[in-house]
């Protein structure tokens, strides 16, 4: 196969994000031998700092470098990509907030196919692709067929590809500001102003190495006690998902998701939590996951190291008492 | 009769006779207080109609009982006692102060009939009261004004404290008292002085107080202090005439109508609109109560009847665990509201603006469990839950529904639950292993029949914990030998709260459904154990065969024995009832459940103190009221946990699924685990059963 | 302001687990109820909000078969000013880009300023609006959950991004949103509000009010397909602790202790 596959590039403040070698062993997984251009746009020396970062994983890298990406909007990159990716070509883009801002309309400028959200190709055939993705929350899984045959854009999920680490990229940095910027600068019809940061809370979840995290399964706001004491005894801070915070039952700064912090602890506790991708999303770097949860067939089981199948409101008194007891 | 001073009727001041002040100060007294009267009257006619007038020999024993018979006051028993005290003596004293009146224009009037020896006892009678009544009026002031019971406080955002006027009432009525003894007294004293034999002093009283008070004083000044004292009892007495219904005091005049035109079935929501039958709803261009002349007159004679005690808000649940409700306000604000807008001087003001938002707030509204503690309390027999519904049939109209109520109200709509199941798996809970092992219910229709239709609802089929009290009382059913079967898939929830939370026609959808299911399977009678849904069949739904709920059934089964309860065989257990607000106050199902629980022996019984029966406090409310999250310090359902620790059990005996769920989980949140139990009297009785 | 608001009628599978049907191509539908797409709802409240505010009108337009005339009503119950329903037999199979086309063709029929979608959809692919103004040339913003009008030219727009933080834009009308839940507490629709507009005209616009040709959208036109429906192989998943509570509790305990879960 000789389609050409590109890569978006996420990154902040400098860094590249996670889901950079996640989309690379996606693209591996359509096709082993692909050589993956990254593409990438921003300003000055953080844009250099990730390229540096991610060069030695990429065969190529595409650079989109001016002063108008200092804060990168999907309106002002959209018609960039769209004039310097060949056409038939298929992109790779994380599927997230800045994901689903670009990819949608990049399909319509390069007049390619779009599949949201995949997490995982199964097969290439002649012109057309294979892919999985999830519907209903992730209670059934579908086949979808795209035909490729004039490109295609897909976004992916994140976290669902293991991130490529082999590093055997030969590096190679084009720049193709200039190609990009050939016209004018692009999306002025939508400007950006500034981010208003979510308030910091008492606590800080995304540097807590235990997190004592509650869902849904708490039912009421009162039963919160339990959950906060679960924490003070095993020296923990509680996090939560989103239908907490939705209540108001918990402050936003203790959310946990892609719409909540990024948390990176050692030992993540799910009490009563389902396990939606978006609140999956938001927990990285392996954790040991530890569910609690009364359903059985909750999705955090699939995710968690070890499961618990009760109800939190009985379970978790009785293991603060546990514990207690222990380090007595 | 020969007296010592001039009466009022030919006397003169400054050189005009006196007689023209006794004809003029009653002429405008009188004319003031109508014109008043007409005024306080034209909200009530623009308001929305209500039908009160039915039922008139009903009416009449509700006035004997609750009006004459003073039926609620002793309730509180000090504040009942002073009532009761002032309300028989202004019935005396009405007599003396017409009396009087008329005696300013014609000398030594007297009532006809009054002439002789009943005149004579009646003087001697009126003469004691005026003397209690005194008492009473400075002890009742002393306690508003010093001691300052707890519900009469106003908080500051309600407004300002009623104390005063309270207190300047009690003032008038002291005066009115006072005027009189010193009117009689000055009379006395003179007669005294001039040695004319006086018939009319009582030892004791007061006026006999004031004639020896005023024994050392002249026989001009006497004259002075009789006439004085008359026209001061004149002024005070239509002065407080035209100064009741300019606010609480209102309910002098307001109580016997409001008690006469109460609202007679107890458990019932009044129809959308009076007069409008279900079929024409429709054409209705609004629902609810928007704006103030949305309420009913009688609801407007409701708070016009208020006399601002402080007992609904005293009992409310809502108000104990710090809702944003007081049922109290609500009366007072729209009175306020409509004195503001219909003032006694000046041009009416008609507006258009909604009461929420204005006076009233969404939450406020919505923190309702209606569970009638107000009404149970209030002297006069004002309503509230039916004017809370009103209200939320207007916000329900606008789309002002609480986010946490869309979703079940939604699954209501489409699955006729509100968990948003699928109706196939109405009748799961009868699938259970154990339990389907041993027992096969009858799902009817299709040619399957039973004498008895045992009506679920949705907590009881859905919730897993309920499930088990549905169970129980299958079980408990076949033990007293009824035939009977469930709609299994074709039931639809009751709509109980759906109707109460101000959804009509979303209940009506439900309402109708049932009854089509219900009638289609010839079932004789109704069975179940969920006083919502019981109340529900009863008093909401139309042509149902007769309704029972599971602890009336085995009530009967063990009179006519044909169940027998095994002793209750643990040590040191002590049980206490909870009544639901639903079985209890609204249906009055005190004494059969607690019989139930007695006749199993060796179980150790006790009451929550005074807050058992009609007193009983809600749990948190059911059906739909799972799902709303109020704003509140407390939740109800730990209010009543505490209250069953204090009393010394430790098992809470409930009749309901939705206090289960409600009392269980407060177990849990007041760390009473392993401490406190909560068990429904089916399952108590099953576990008793003798087979 | 004239806005118009893409609304979609979908399953409603909050409370009750899918299942696949026997053959695998399309989950088991017999008993479903459907109803308006959540993150729609949201867009609509937010345009009858905009609308209370500033003046114009809201449309809420569907396509779909006949039967998603019954999400347009509700929405017009709710407080939208007109409905349209977007039905063809030959729409049938449309991907995310033959939805934008067909919607694209019925927008450009009318002049609006404001375009809302939800950000996406349990059965969708959060797709439709980041299209729509592709095609239209229109800016566009996802996520969005917060709008201010400035004037009718520009508006400001909040998009939540990661972290929870939100990012703010100036946009110029017209403009493309697809709105994301939380932005607004939609108002209730009860039965009666429903009833109040059952008997509302709803115009049906097909292939040929819309001036479109087959060869786009539909199945034909569709370069994505479903292939199936399966429940995913749950895959090695957690280590299930079993047995009495204090057996469990006891294992957990040792299992926290040793990856350092105790402080």
């Amino acid at each position: 196969m000789s389609v050409k596959i590109f890569a978006y590039i996420l990154h902040k403040k400098g860094v590249a994000d996670d889901t950079a070698l996640e989309l690379l062993s996606a693209a591996k997984k359509i096709d082993p031998n692909v050589s993956v251009t990254a593409l990438v746009a921003g300003s000055g020396d953080a844009l250099e700092k990730v390229i540096t970062q991610i060069l030695p994983s990429f065969n190529d890298v595409w650079k989109i470098s001016h002063d108008s990406l200092s804060y990168v909007i999907a309106e002002t990159v959209r018609p960039m990509l769209a004039r310097i990716i060949p056409k038939g070509s298929i992109v790779l883009v994380p599927h997230e907030h800045f994901g689903m801002d670009l990819a949608p309309g990049l399909s319509i400028k390069l007049e390619s196919a779009f599949v949201s959200d995949a997490i995982d190709f199964e097969e290439i055939m002649d012109q057309k692709i294979k892919l999985v993705r999830e519907e209903f929350n992730g209670q059934v899984s579908t086949h979808v067929v795209c035909d490729i045959s004039h490109g295609a854009v897909i976004s992916v999920r994140a976290g669902a590809f293991k991130p490529e680490g082999s590093k055997t990229g030969k590096g190679q940095v084009t720049d193709k500001t200039s190609e990009a910027i050939e016209g004018g600068i692009p999306g002025q019809k939508r400007r950006y102003l500034e981010v208003i940061e979510a308030e910091v809370g008492d606590v800080d979840i995304t540097k807590s190495d235990i997190l004592v995290s509650v869902g849904r399964g708490i039912e009421d706001q009162d039963n919160l006690d339990i959950i906060h004491e679960l924490a003070e005894t095993i020296g923990g801070d509680v996090s939560c998902s989103r239908p907490i915070v939705d209540a108001k039952w918990l402050d936003k700064s203790r959310q946990v998701g892609t719409s909540g912090k990024i948390v990176k602890p050692k030992v993540y506790i799910a009490l009563g939590i389902s396990g939606s991708f978006q609140h999956l999303g938001g927990i990285k770097g392996a954790p040991f996951i530890i569910a609690v949860n009364k359903n059985p067939k909750a999705p955090i089981f699939q995710v968690a190291d070890v499961g618990v199948v009760a109800d939190i409101i009985e379970f978790v008194p009785a293991l603060t008492q546990k514990v207690q007891d222990i380090k007595a | 009769m020969e007296t010592a001073l001039i009466s009022p009727a030919k006397a003169a001041f400054l050189g005009i006779p006196t007689v023209i002040f006794s004809l003029i100060i009653p002429v405008v007294g009188v004319a003031v207080f109508a014109y008043i009267m007409a005024k306080r009257l034209a909200p009530l006619v623009r308001a929305l109609p209500d039908e009160r007038l039915d039922r008139p020999c009903r009416r009449l024993v509700a006035v004997l009982k609750y009006y004459f018979g003073q039926y609620k006051h002793p309730r509180y028993i000090t504040a009942g006692i002073i009532h009761i005290a002032l309300f028989i003596g202004f019935f005396i004293i009405s007599l003396r102060s017409v009396t009087l009146v008329l005696s300013g224009i014609s000398e030594g009037y007297h009532l006809p009939g009054f002439g002789g020896e009943l005149g004579a006892a009646y003087d001697i009678l009126k003469d004691y009261t005026v003397t209690v009544m005194l008492v009473v009026t400075i002890v009742a002031m002393i306690r508003r004004g010093i001691f300052k019971p707890e519900r009469y406080a106003v908080p500051p955002k309600y407004g300002k404290d009623h104390t005063k006027e309270a207190v300047f009432v009690l003032a008038l009525i002291s005066g009115l008292l006072i005027s009189d003894s010193f009117f009689e007294g000055s009379l006395a004293a003179a007669n005294l002085q001039q040695g004319i034999h006086s018939e009319s002093m009582v030892l004791g009283t007061t006026p006999w107080v004031a004639a020896l008070l005023l024994s050392g004083v002249s026989t001009e000044s006497l004259q002075s202090i009789h006439i004085g004292a008359y026209f001061s009892h004149e002024l005070i007495f239509f002065f407080f005439l035209c100064f009741l219904p300019l606010g609480k005091h209102f309910h002098i005049i307001t109580s016997l109508p409001n008690v006469f035109m109460m609202k007679l079935d107890k458990g019932t929501v009044k129809p959308v609109r009076w007069g409008v039958p279900d079929s024409r709803l429709d054409e209705l261009k609004n629902f609810g109560v928007n704006k103030f002349e949305d309420f009913t007159w009688k609801h407007m004679l409701d708070f016009y009847s208020c006399a601002d005690c402080g007992r609904c808000s005293d009992h409310c649940p809502a108000n104990a665990v710090g809702r944003p409700l007081s049922p109290r306000f609500i009366t007072i604000k729209s009175r306020d509201y409509s004195f503001r807008h219909y003032p006694l001087l000046g041009d009416f003001i008609i507006s258009n603006e909604p009461l929420i938002g204005n006076i009233l707030e969404e939450h406020e509204i919505w923190s309702c469990t209606t569970c009638g503690a107000c009404e149970e309390e209030c002297p006069v027999m004002i309503e509230y839950i039916d004017k809370i519904v009103d209200l939320r049939r207007y916000m329900v109209e606008e789309g002002m529904v609480p986010q946490s109520l869309q979703k079940p109200l939604g699954a209501l709509e489409k699955r006729g639950n509100p968990y948003g199941k699928m109706e196939r798996k109405r009748a799961d809970w009868i699938k259970d292993k154990n339990f389907a092992d041993t027992f096969k219910v009858k799902v009817l229709g299709n040619g399957v029949k039973a004498e008895t239709l045992f009506f679920v609802d949705s907590v009881t089929s859905f919730d897993d914990r309920i499930q088990h009290i549905g169970r129980s009382t299958a079980r408990v059913l076949r033990a007293c030998g009824i035939d009977f079967g469930i709609l299994g898939p074709a039931e639809m929830d009751s709509g109980h709260e759906v109707r109460r939370f101000g959804e009509e026609m979303l209940f009506q959808q439900l309402r109708d459904k049932n009854i089509e299911a219900i009638s289609s399977t010839r079932a004789k009678k109704l069975v179940t154990a969920d006083p919502h849904a019981y109340n529900a069949l009863k008093k909401d739904y139309i042509g149902m065969p007769e309704v029972e709920h599971i602890s009336q059934v085995i009530s009967h089964a063990l009179v006519e024995k044909r169940i027998r309860l095994k002793p209750f065989k643990e040590e040191g257990r002590v049980f206490t009832y909870h009544d639901p607000c639903y079985l209890g106050r609204h249906n009055g199902f005190y004494d059969i459940p607690r019989k139930v629980i007695d006749s199993i022996e060796g179980l150790k019984r006790v009451e929550m103190g005074k807050r058992c029966k009609d007193r009983s406090f809600c749990c948190g409310g059911g059906g739909l009221y799972l799902f709303y999250e109020p704003i509140e310090e407390k939740r109800m359902g730990q209010v009543r946990v505490e209250m069953a620790a204090e009393a010394g059990a430790d098992v809470i005996i409930t009749a309901c699924p939705f206090c289960m769920i409600n009392l269980e989980d407060a177990v849990k949140t007041s760390g009473l685990e392993g401490k406190m139990e909560v068990i429904d009297l089916v399952e108590l009785v099953d576990r008793h059963l003798e087979i | 302001m004239e806005i118009l608001v893409c609304i979609k009628r979908v399953p409603d599978t909050a409370e009750n687990e899918i299942e696949v049907n026997r053959d695998g191509t399309d989950i088991e539908r017999d008993d479903l109820v459907y109803s308006v797409n959540e993150w729609d709802n949201y867009a609509v409240e937010e345009a009858i909000q905009i609308r209370d505010k500033v003046g114009g009108n809201v449309t809420v337009v569907s396509v779909g078969d006949e039967n998603a005339e019954e999400v347009v009503r509700r929405e017009m119950a709710m407080g939208a000013d007109q409905g349209i329903l977007l039905s063809d037999d030959v729409f049938e199979g449309s991907d995310g880009k033959g939805v934008a086309t067909i919607l694209k063709a019925e927008i450009e029929k009318g002049k609006y300023d404001l375009i809302l979608t939800g950000a996406q959809a349990d059965d969708g692919a959060g797709q439709v609006g980041g299209m729509l103004a592709a095609m239209l040339d229109w800016p566009f913003a996802s996520l969005v959950n917060k709008i201010e009008i400035s004037d009718d030219k520009k508006i400001s727009v909040g998009r939540e991004i990661a972290g929870g933080n939100q990012e703010m834009n100036e946009m110029d009308l017209p403009c493309v949103l697809s709105i994301q839940t939380g932005i607004n507490e939609p108002r209730y629709v009860g039965i009666r509000g429903i009833r109040k507009v059952a008997s509302v005209d709803i115009p049906v616009h097909g292939m040929g009010e819309l001036g479109l040709s087959p060869d786009r959208i539909g199945k034909a036109g569709a370069k994505v397909n479903c292939l199936d429906y399966f429940v995913p192989d749950p895959g090695e998943g957690a280590e299930m602790l079993e047995g009495s509570t204090d057996e469990i509790l006891d294992k957990l305990v040792e299992i926290l202790k040793s990856k350092g879960g105790i402080k």
